[in-house]
């Protein structure tokens, strides 16, 4: 059977989500055609900002890759617009000469930016920001200029304008208006936004009329209509869009300020629709991804449908923005002005640089700004989306982050299941914690790959990270964690286990416990592999195969598939000998890129896998183990050697633990740092054993952490001498290998077992510490430097670092 | 399996060489291809490119029929090429025969 031919023009976040829907219903139904103008697969335009910003690139902005269109059996054309559509013979025209016949059309054709029509805005450094060419020319222009300036400071200007800081540029944002989003904010809030970003080191120049932009073949400046003037080497206008009906137009399509749809989203021309921000529905061209991608799934619906009556219509979206500027959290919807009939509750804290303002109109919520703290806008936006009836309600209720107390719970515990989570996308708290518990989801990319909560403008992981330890975390309370899909037993069982019937071998365990897999799965390998050398690391052989690629190569994979060296610098000391010999290896290997870590030591990046153990070998040095679960480095200060106020031998005490504890396996990475005086320049207060030397002894900080769960280490004890030290660390680290669930960090450990505890079995039992500490030394006694072994065996080499070419 | 009259027989590996549980890369010329010999001593190629991300699927822990992309954890069946539920997509898998300890790919 001849398949429906459907051709969809503009390749963006509209459209292709139409398709993603469309295919969701019915993937073999039509044939698929799409027409693109830039030269990318479809992206997400909204995260353009952070790109700008420097928190993502471009790759990571991609939605749909060219396999996914591959895969999906989908024509594409991208740099290739759509140039003519017969409306009556029912076919297409690209600019390339393509020519495609449809049985249905849909046009996606979005928006461009509105540019001021001002005397010089067609030199060279005048630019729009829109599309990933625009950013690039930023970012481009940000390397030899100095000077920016935004024309424009609503939401879209002042992204701009904040990623225009991050690139070292000198911000002017200029604004019509006499305060900030003025469509979107009220006075207000609009005068704090101001100051936030005022603070964060932009200058704004309100009420201000651009009158022309000055120079020769390139922007130098702009001049205003009160007679004053700036200088500027690039001007961003971000004053507006406009939706491209262009085509539409010419293609006879009744249009408006966007082509004119019905709540089918169908235009005036037969099997032609329209969808996003080129279409127009009851007089609103919408701007947002919410609304579009609401749009996308009515036009979809009503395409598929064999009864096409019996689908409901469109009708109309609640809108909301928020602002993705870092630091500034700003949230607002719907009617946020006051009116004849309107009565609004306001919270102004102007200590915390708080302000909320929720308009209410009969008994109804009908808007919200929020300013500073924005946790409470998914419950705003549902009683406006519901309708809610809020006369009874307690103010509390309708503002919950306010209630005395309660304020540091998150604001999902109290949300209904149906209510959305995931505006742009539409997804419900629901829909998040049953994938969550049904497919036993465990990170925010999980739960986004899986639902596509959080995929578009990102403003709402908080709440699915929020959700993931609400829906996880009340199992661990209820119930015991399973240490992964393959098995019902935790961490705890599996090691009381092997203990108990002195297992040795991966298989044995899963045979013993019943495990549901064959050979079990990339979470639960790992940790037994952990487990039984743990146990007993004098019998139990380390199988490699079970470990990740990072522990079984000995080095670190980059995203292309290259590997990162870094050899060992006891304590973060080297010398010339050393240096000359990473030189001279860096050149014969073309290593494209050295750089100094941060725990004192020196990374070669980008050495192919081959290469490995001939560069260990060249090196000479031994692995600094930057990839492993165990002693990563110590990290020291220059202490009593050289500094004038160091009372104590740092570098001699780093290099003394890194000595003893390097190649020990732990549950996860463990870092040191050995700071000699107060001051701390080893940062040891957030390493999983910090050393601050002290006035007559030293002091001794346990489980803090730098990383994602930013934790300042607790004092553990304070100790005259280096042995005392290193016994304490001993025992610790032992009791932590044998206690911690695998891949949980000293600070994670911490918190749960309690600090007292960790007193009580270490510091208070002379015992059970001085067992400890055997135990560690039988441990210790197994390290060896993995680069060695490898390199002295050939069979080794062969197995894991060998690469075939084979001739055809 | 039968054969195509047109099919190509290339020469790839011996089953010896191949480890259990460790991916091999090979090239054939421009094609990047994994090889893994399975518990039971199957032998699968796929290409060595996740469709996430591209890593290189030979450098992923291999459990059964599976192997875990070392990137970012997809999880793809070498048998098939199917990558595995949550995520979703394919890789490229070859037929491939072994014949008295030695492993071809066929095209």
């Amino acid at each position: 059977m001849m398949r429906e031919k459907l051709v969809l023009i503009g390749n963006g976040m509209a459209g292709i989500r139409t398709l993603e829907e469309i295919m969701k219903i019915d993937k073999d139904r039509f044939e698929i055609t799409v027409f693109g103008e830039e030269p990318y697969p479809n992206y997400n335009r909204i995260m353009l900002s952070k790109v700008l910003q420097g928190d993502t690139s471009v790759d990571d902005i991609v939605l749909n890759d060219y396999v996914w269109y591959a895969e999906n059996q989908i024509e594409l054309h991208t740099g290739d617009p759509v140039v003519k559509v017969d409306t009556k013979k029912q076919v297409v025209y690209s600019e390339n000469g393509i020519k495609r016949p449809y049985d249905k059309l849909i046009f996606a054709t979005g928006s461009n930016p509105f540019m001021l029509p001002l005397p010089g805005a067609d030199k060279e450094g005048v630019i729009a920001f829109r599309n990933i060419k625009d950013t690039e020319t930023m970012i481009e222009a940000a390397k030899s200029y100095k000077k920016a300036a935004v024309i424009g400071g609503g939401l879209l200007g002042l992204e701009a304008a904040r990623g225009l800081l991050n690139l070292n540029m000198e911000v002017d944002v200029i604004h019509i208006s006499d305060y900030l989003m003025e469509r979107q904010l009220d006075a207000q809030s609009g005068k704090m936004l101001r100051q936030e970003l005022e603070s964060q080191g932009m200058n704004f120049l309100l009420e201000k009329n651009t009158d022309s932009i000055v120079g020769n073949k390139r922007v130098e400046g702009l001049r205003f209509k009160d007679g004053t003037s700036i200088d500027a080497d690039l001007v961003v206008m971000a004053v507006g869009i406009k939706p491209n009906i262009d085509l539409a137009k010419k293609s006879g399509l009744k249009a408006e300020r966007a082509i004119l749809v019905d709540d089918y989203m169908q235009t005036s021309a037969k099997n032609v629709y329209a969808v996003g921000e080129c279409a127009e529905h009851r007089g609103i061209a919408y701007g947002l991804v919410a609304p579009l991608y609401e749009q996308g799934k009515v036009l979809a619906e009503h395409i598929c449908a064999e009864e096409p009556s019996t689908v409901p219509g469109y009708q109309g979206s609640v809108v909301y923005t928020q602002l993705k500027v870092s630091g500034v959290d700003v949230f607002s919807a719907g009617k946020f002005v006051d009116g004849e009939n309107t009565k609004a509750i306001r919270v102004h804290d102007e200590f915390e640089g708080v302000y909320k303002k929720v308009v209410v109109e009969g008994d109804k919520v009908v808007g919200a700004i929020l300013f500073g703290d924005t946790s409470d806008s998914p419950r705003l936006l549902q009683m406006m989306r519901d309708g809610q009836d809020v006369s009874e309600m307690d103010k509390v209720a309708i503002l919950p982050s306010e209630a005395e107390g309660g304020s540091k719970e998150s604001p999902v515990v109290a949300m209904a299941d149906s209510e959305i989570i995931c505006g742009c996308n539409g997804v419900s708290k629901g829909a998040i914690c049953s994938a969550i518990t049904d497919q036993g989801l465990s990170t925010v990319e999980e739960v986004k790959q899986c639902t596509n909560a959080s995929r578009s403008c990102g403003g709402c992981k908080p709440l699915v990270a929020d959700l993931l330890e609400l829906t996880t975390g009340a199992e661990v309370a209820n119930a015991k964690e399973p240490m992964c899909g393959c098995t019902d037993h935790s961490h705890e069982e599996v090691v009381e286990q092997i203990r108990e019937l002195g297992l040795s071998h991966r298989r044995e365990v899963m045979n013993v416990l019943g495990w549901e897999s064959d050979e079990g799965c990339s979470k639960c390998r790992p940790a037994i592999n952990y487990y039984l050398k743990m146990v007993d690391p004098i019998n139990n052989e380390d199988d490699h195969t079970s470990r990740f690629v990072n522990e079984r190569l000995h080095a670190n994979i980059n995203h292309n598939g290259t590997f990162t060296v870094v050899p060992r610098m006891y304590g973060g000391v080297t010398n010339a000998d050393q240096l000359r010999k990473i030189a001279d290896v860096a050149e014969k290997y073309e290593v494209p890129l050295l750089k100094v870590t941060g725990g004192q030591r020196i990374d070669l990046f980008g050495v192919e896998k081959e290469d490995l153990p001939n560069v260990w070998e060249d090196l000479g040095m031994r692995s600094g183990s930057a990839y492993a679960k165990a002693l990563r480095t110590v990290k020291t200060c220059v202490g009593e050697q050289f500094c004038r106020f160091g009372t104590q031998d740092s570098i001699g005490l780093g290099i003394e633990l890194e000595k003893k504890f390097e190649y020990i396996n732990t549950p996860h990475k463990v870092k040191m740092a050995v700071s000699a005086c107060p001051r701390n320049c080893a940062e040891s207060g957030i390493k999983d054993f910090g050393v601050v030397g002290v006035d007559g002894g030293w002091e001794l900080y346990v489980g803090g952490n730098g990383g994602v769960d930013l934790r300042g280490g607790d004092l553990f004890v304070k100790v005259e001498t280096k042995e005392e030290i290193i016994d304490t660390i001993s025992a610790f680290m032992q009791y932590y290998r044998e206690n911690a669930r695998y891949l949980e960090r000293t600070s994670h450990f911490i918190e749960r077992v309690g600090l007292d505890h960790m007193k009580k079995v270490i510091l208070e039992d002379e015992q059970g510490r001085k067992a400890l500490i055997e135990r560690m030394e039988v441990a210790l006694s197994t390290g060896k430097d993995p680069w060695k072994e490898i390199v002295d065996s050939e069979e080794k080499k062969k197995e894991l670092f060998e690469k075939k070419s084979v001739e055809v | 399996m039968g054969k195509v009259g047109s099919a190509k027989r290339i020469e790839v590996a011996k089953v010896e060489d191949l480890a259990v549980g460790v991916g091999k890369r090979v090239e054939l010329q421009d094609e990047k291809i994994a090889l893994f010999r399975l518990n039971d001593d199957r032998v699968h190629a796929v290409q060595n490119s996740c469709p996430h991300k591209q890593g290189p699927l030979s450098e992923g822990i291999v459990s059964g029929d599976h192997v875990f992309c070392p990137l970012h954890d997809w999880k793809i069946d070498v048998t098939d090429g199917m990558v595995q539920a949550p995520d979703e997509g394919c890789v490229k898998r070859y037929d491939v025969e072994v014949e008295n300890g030695t492993v071809y790919i066929v095209k």
